[in-house]
C-alpha cells in the first residue's frame, strides 16, 4: 500500500512540469477563446463586460458563409489532390530497391528544410505575371495574357498541395512498406485487372496510412492562414484570414474568438469521426477487415 | 509480372515540382534584375545589400535567442513528460497526459496563436520576446516529448534494473545509465525544437509585440512590402545554413552508429 502511494507520488512529480505547462498554456487559453467569444467588444480593442451571443449572430451573413464554404472546398480539394499524387508515389517507393528508396525519400524531404514562408514566396514569384510558370503557359498558348495565376483560390490549392504533399507521401509510404505485395499478384492470378487489383486490394491494405495522410493535409488546410494571405488575394480568403483580420485590422478579439470556435469545432469533427470509425472497426473484430 | 511505369514517372514529375520553385529562387538571388523578368547578368549585389540591413540582423539575433531558450526549457519539460508517459504508461493520469501532449501536434497553428494571444491579453502580459518564448516552449514540448518517448520505447529496461541491482542509487542510475542512453533522443528532440522555433511564423505573429521581430516575421514583412531579390538572397543563405546543419547532424549520428558501443 505504501509502495503504491509512493509510486503514485513519483508519477505525479515527474508528470507535473508538462501537466502544469500545457494546462496553463494550452487548456486555459482554449477555454479563454470560448469565454471571450461570448463577451462584447469594447471600443478600445479590448474585451467588454457582460455576456452576449452577438459575436456568433454576426457570423450568420452571406460573406462569412462564402468564406466558410471556400475554406471547406479548398481543404477537401487539396487533400484529394495530395492523396491522388501520394498513393502512386508511396506504392513506387515501397517497391523500388532499398538504395533508390533512400535516395528518393531524401529528395522528398530535403526541399522542406527550407522555411515555410520562403517556399510560399517562391511560388508567388513563379506565378507572378512576369514569372516563369505564367510565361511558359502563355508561350504554349494555355493561358491568355490577361489570365492571372496569382491571387485566386486555385493558387491557394496549388501551394497547399506543394506544402503538404510530403506529409501525405510519408505515411502512405510507411503503410505501403508493410503491405504484402504478393496479395496483388494473387488478385491478378485470380483474374483481376491491374487497376482493379490496385483499387480493391492495395488501397484497403494501406487504409491506416490513407487516413493519417488525409488528416495531415485536411486539418492544417482548414486552419490555413499564410498561404491564402500571400497567394490568395480577396478571392482566396479562408477562415484563418478572417481571424487575423478581426485581430489585426478590426481589433475585435471577441469576434476573432467566435470565428476560432467555429474553426476548433470544424477541426474536431474529422478527428472524432476517425476515432469513432476506428473504435467500431476494432469492436467488429479483425475477421471483417480481412474479408473486406 | 510487368510493373506499370507510371508511378515512377509521376515520382520524377513530383520531385521536379518540389525543386522548381526553390531552384528558381536561388538562381534569381544572383540575378541583376530587380524584378523576375529574365536573366540580366550575374551579381552578388543583393547579398551585399543584405549586410546593410540592420533590422535583419536584429531579427536574427532575437530568433536565435528565443530558439535557444525555448529549446532548453522544452527539452526539460518534454523529457520529463516522456519519462512519465513511458514509465507509468497504463495509469489513468497518463492517458490524460498523453492526450494533453498529443493534441497540440494536431491543432492548426493559428488556433494555438490566437488562444495564447487571448491568454496574454486577458492576463495583461505585455506582448514581446517573453510571450514569444512562452508560446514556442508550448509547441516544442509536444515534439520533444514524442521524440524522446520513441527513443524510450525501444530501449532495454533491464539495463536500468541491472544498475539498480548493482547498487546504483536513483541519481546515479539517471546520470550514468538513463541519460547517456537517452542522449540521441535528446539531441534529436533538441534539434527539432530549435528548428521549429527558428522557423515558426504563424504563432509568433499572433503573440509578438512591437519591437519583438523574429527572422520569419521580418521575412514576412519583406514578402509583403520589401524587394524580392533581397528575400531571394536571404532565403539562399538560410537554405545553405540549414543544409550544412542537417548534413553535419546526419554525419554525426552516422559516425556514432558506426563507432564502438
Amino acid at each position: 500500500m505504501r509502495r503504491a502511494s509512493r509510486r503514485k507520488f513519483r508519477e505525479i512529480l515527474i508528470s507535473l512540469p508538462s501537466l502544469f505547462w500545457l494546462s496553463l498554456f494550452f487548456i486555459v487559453p482554449t477555454l479563454f477563446v470560448f469565454a471571450i467569444a461570448l463577451k462584447p467588444a469594447n471600443p478600445f480593442g479590448g474585451i467588454g463586460a457582460g455576456w452576449t451571443w452577438a459575436n456568433f449572430r454576426s457570423l450568420a451573413n452571406p460573406n462569412s458563409l462564402t468564406v466558410a464554404w471556400r475554406t471547406l472546398w479548398i481543404s477537401v480539394v487539396s487533400a484529394a489532390v495530395c492523396i491522388v499524387l501520394a498513393v502512386p508515389i508511396g506504392y513506387y517507393l515501397a517497391r523500388v530497391s532499398a538504395r533508390w528508396k533512400g535516395v528518393f525519400l531524401m529528395l522528398i524531404i530535403v526541399p522542406f528544410w527550407t522555411n515555410f514562408l520562403i517556399r510560399i514566396f517562391a511560388w508567388k514569384v513563379l506565378l507572378h505575371p512576369e514569372g516563369a510558370v505564367k510565361k511558359g503557359l502563355a508561350f504554349l498558348g494555355l493561358v491568355g495574357s490577361q489570365t492571372s495565376l496569382l491571387y485566386n483560390a486555385g493558387a491557394v490549392v496549388l501551394v497547399t498541395v506543394y506544402t503538404f504533399l510530403p506529409f501525405t507521401i510519408l505515411p502512405i509510404y510507411a503503410a505501403a512498406e508493410k503491405f504484402d505485395f504478393q496479395l496483388l499478384e494473387a488478385a491478378r492470378d485470380l483474374g483481376a485487372r491491374r487497376f482493379q487489383a490496385f483499387i480493391k486490394v492495395f488501397l484497403p491494405g494501406i487504409r491506416r496510412g490513407l487516413v493519417t495522410a488525409l488528416l495531415f493535409v485536411f486539418i492544417p488546410a482548414l486552419g490555413s492562414y499564410v498561404i491564402p494571405d500571400i497567394v490568395g488575394g480577396p478571392g482566396g480568403e479562408m477562415i484563418g484570414n478572417k481571424i487575423a483580420q478581426r485581430v489585426f485590422v478590426d481589433r475585435s478579439l471577441p469576434q476573432a474568438s467566435a470565428l476560432s470556435v467555429v474553426l476548433i469545432l470544424s477541426v474536431l469533427a474529422p478527428l472524432l469521426a476517425v476515432l469513432v470509425l476506428q473504435r467500431k472497426r476494432e469492436k467488429s473484430g479483425s475477421l471483417l477487415s480481412v474479408n473486406r | 509480372m510487368r510493373r506499370s511505369r507510371w508511378p515512377f514517372v509521376l515520382t520524377l514529375a513530383v520531385l521536379f515540382f518540389f525543386y522548381l520553385p526553390i531552384l528558381i529562387l536561388i538562381v534569381n538571388s544572383f540575378n541583376v534584375s530587380r524584378f523576375e523578368s529574365g536573366w540580366q547578368g550575374f551579381s552578388l549585389m543583393w547579398y551585399k545589400r543584405l549586410f546593410h540591413e540592420p533590422e535583419i540582423w536584429r531579427a536574427a539575433k532575437n530568433s536565435l535567442l528565443i530558439a535557444a531558450g525555448a529549446t532548453a526549457v522544452s527539452l526539460v519539460i518534454g523529457t520529463t513528460a516522456a519519462i512519465a508517459l513511458h514509465r507509468f504508461a497504463r495509469s489513468r493520469l497518463q492517458r490524460f497526459h498523453f492526450g494533453l501532449v498529443y493534441t497540440p501536434l494536431v491543432v492548426p497553428e493559428i488556433l494555438m496563436g490566437i488562444s495564447l494571444l487571448m491568454l496574454f491579453v486577458a492576463a495583461g502580459v505585455e506582448l514581446g520576446l517573453l510571450t514569444i518564448f512562452l508560446a514556442h516552449v508550448t509547441f516544442c514540448v509536444s515534439f520533444v516529448a514524442m521524440t524522446v518517448l520513441a527513443r524510450l520505447q525501444d530501449f532495454d529496461e533491464s539495463i536500468v534494473e541491472a544498475a539498480r541491482d548493482l547498487g546504483a542509487g536513483w541519481w546515479e542510475t539517471t546520470r550514468r545509465v538513463l541519460l547517456p542512453m537517452l542522449l540521441p533522443g535528446l539531441v534529436a528532440g533538441g534539434l527539432l525544437a530549435f528548428t521549429l522555433s527558428i522557423d515558426d511564423f504563424v504563432i509568433t505573429f499572433f503573440v509578438a509585440g512591437p519591437g519583438s521581430t523574429t527572422l520569419p516575421i521580418r521575412v514576412y514583412s519583406m514578402i509583403k512590402h520589401g524587394s524580392p531579390p533581397l528575400i531571394n538572397a536571404l532565403s539562399t543563405i538560410l537554405l545553405v545554413l540549414t543544409f550544412t546543419a542537417v548534413a553535419a547532424s546526419q554525419r554525426l549520428s552516422r559516425s556514432r552508429r558506426k563507432g564502438p558501443q
